[in-house]
């Protein structure tokens, strides 16, 4: 597959998976949008160039792996994979109905690329770390990245997955934790606690490397960082907005689970013209 | 009568025929299989001993996974294994898995599809002196109810091995049901089985036991005793609990009249469930169930419990007399 090279391609590639995600939601007219949004930039990152993939060779025994433990993350995967040529473009309008590959929770044996099926939260980081310590039974040099929500930090599970992971220095790890400060019930602090996310990582014998989740540079630079490492595993924190890139949706936790057209605001344009504004701040 | 084809050992009610937890057949089984695959690998929960995972941890220490008391990681790293082509086998108590980790279950290895093999020991009441928390009553319930999923429930530790190799030769997710304690190794490598296939071992046509699990030897030993009274009773190896083998079941329905089913388990929702939903679409017929009705266990050796939960040979004398009562 061919990499894009420039920042400048990388953001605009960033945007396109924003009007995907938008478009998408809209036309389903139920799903989660802070969130996706939040995660262009780092899907844009990961599909575009850092991974070693390639459609035509999907169950390459030597290709990366992207896991995504958010499942209902779903629409910026489904449109990072559409857009690097898994399936058709076309088809990201078909996401949530009937018949539709495009589950509305991410599926493996349904859609083309995706590494394994999620939704129920707590679960992804386990078989990334499944995945890494399989990979290093074999000697493969792949890396294994898993997308970790901060939400999902409320799970034991995860937390057995750091363990698990730290104890067994899975160095062809790294964890991406989405840290956008929000969960379906309000600010993450105030629905439980996270912090200190960096130190409870460390103690558990991985590196941290904090970055902007927006900056894609930043995000490309700390994968060939946590690449070089060694050792041990790598968590990148990355910070991000929710709703990036739609003004009435950015940091507002009640734009979590509703698609753009399904809520009033303060700061929103009528529902009927969501999408419309969304993709007018998305023009590239 | 036994029948021949079931090529049962000869004189299975002598005092000393050969005793072995089903778990001891799986440790055996885990071995063979990995000999011949090398993508088998083990996880043990801190139970490898007893979950009879330790031959394979010493045989083979590279394809062993100690994960320490994390159940729900055991099972999702398995499905990260299976995902890049390994077959993990996850042993653990049965309570634990798939008690603690259905959530794992149902969406990582089931809907995901994932080759993971989930080793559930200690099933049953005949756990015994650990009491309630940790006989599992439920794991029947709890697994047959999941797509995909492929539940097994052998008979004795023979079988236990053979259902090890079956699972290891399925592409796709697999339970296995084990228990603890000692019981009559009365089937032999001859015996034939086969996943989605009951076995008729004992022929009768007056009442047919369905049973699963230890429990089989004592249906026989049930059949044998009312054969003085002049009794004829089928007995049925109901170990493929999922695939479950309907036309086997309806034809003893059509052919006896009056249904046992008998498990170490809830009857709700396990085998007597399971048998009752296939003969109400199919064939029904009075069916009366041996097994947990909607109670814990406690503390006690498993001779004890059985007698006082009545999952033994005498509960089920009584139950094939009551259903015959009941015919129509």
């Amino acid at each position: 597959m061919k990499k894009l090279t420039t920042l400048d391609s990388l953001s605009r590639m960033a945007n396109t998976l924003r009007r995907d995600v938008v478009t998408m939601l809209a036309e389903a007219g139920s799903g989660h949008t802070a969130g996706p949004l939040g995660l262009a930039d780092i899907a844009a990152a990961m599909y575009f160039n850092v991974l070693n993939i390639d459609p035509r060779r999907k169950n390459d025994p030597d290709r990366d792996r992207l896991f995504v433990s958010c499942g209902h993350t779903a629409p910026i995967w489904y449109a990072a994979l559409a857009r690097a040529g898994f399936f058709p473009v076309e088809e990201l309008k078909t996401l949530r109905k009937l018949g539709s590959r495009l589950q509305g929770h991410i599926d493996r044996l349904t859609v083309p690329g995706v590494e394994s099926t999620a939704a129920s939260l707590g679960q992804g980081l386990s078989i990334a770390a499944g995945c890494a310590y399989a990979a290093a039974m074999d000697g493969k040099n792949y890396q294994t990245y898993c997308v970790v929500s901060d939400g999902e930090h409320d799970e034991g599970s995860t937390w057995e997955a750091v363990n698990f992971a730290g104890y067994y220095k899975l160095q062809h790890l790294t964890a991406i934790v989405d840290r956008n400060n929000i969960q379906i019930d309000g600010p993450t602090e105030k629905v439980m606690g996270k912090e200190p996310l960096r130190e409870r990582y460390e103690a558990f014998g991985w590196h941290v490397i904090e970055i902007d989740g927006h900056n894609i540079e930043q995000i490309i630079d700390a994968c060939q960082e946590a690449r070089a490492i060694g050792e041990k595993p790598v968590c990148l924190i990355a910070h991000t907005i929710p709703g990036k890139g739609v003004d009435f949706m950015e940091g507002d936790y009640r734009w979590h689970g509703v698609a753009p057209g399904g809520l009033d605001t303060e700061k929103a344009p009528p529902k009927n013209k969501q999408l419309e504004a969304a993709l007018r701040q998305l023009h590239y | 009568m036994l029948t021949k084809e079931s090529h049962l050992k000869r004189n299975i009610f002598g005092k000393d025929i050969e005793m072995a937890p089903t778990r001891d057949g799986y440790g055996i089984g885990l071995v063979e299989v990995a000999e011949k695959n090398v993508n088998v690998v083990a996880l043990s929960a801190d139970l490898t001993e007893s979950t009879r995972a330790a031959k394979f941890r010493d045989l083979y220490p590279d394809r062993f996974i100690q994960m320490g008391v994390a159940e729900q990681n055991m099972v999702t790293v398995a499905v990260g294994l299976a995902l890049q082509g390994k077959i993990p086998f996850v042993s653990t108590y049965a309570v634990f898995s798939p008690g603690r980790t259905w959530d794992q279950i149902r969406i990582s290895v089931c809907y995901n599809n994932a080759n993971v093999k989930l080793a559930g020991h200690h099933a049953g009441l005949s756990v015994g002196p650990d009491g309630a928390t940790h006989q599992a009553l439920e794991d029947l319930a709890l697994t047959r109810v999941l797509p995909r999923l492929t539940v097994l429930a052998p008979c004795d530790a023979e079988e236990a091995r053979k259902a090890t190799h079956a699972a290891a030769a399925i592409k796709g997710p697999v339970y296995l049901r084990f228990s603890r304690e000692k019981s009559p190794v009365f089937t032999t490598a001859q015996t034939p089985f086969t996943v989605g296939k009951a076995r008729v071992l004992h022929d009768g046509k007056d009442a047919v036991i369905i049973a699963c699990g230890p429990l089989v030897y004592e249906a026989l030993v049930a059949a044998d005793r009312l054969v003085e009274k002049g009794i004829s009773v089928r007995v049925i190896n109901m170990a493929s609990i999922k695939p479950m083998d309907e036309e086997t079941v309806e034809r003893a329905a059509r052919e006896c009249r009056a249904v046992v089913t008998a498990e170490e388990h809830q009857v709700a929702g396990g085998l007597g469930g399971a048998v009752a939903e296939t003969l109400a679409r199919s064939y029904p017929v009075p069916v009366e169930m041996v097994g947990m009705r909607d109670s814990f266990g406690e503390s006690g050796q498993p001779e004890e419990l059985w007698r006082k939960y009545r999952l033994n040979a005498a509960a089920m004398v009584d139950a094939v007399i009551k259903v015959i009562k009941r015919k129509h």
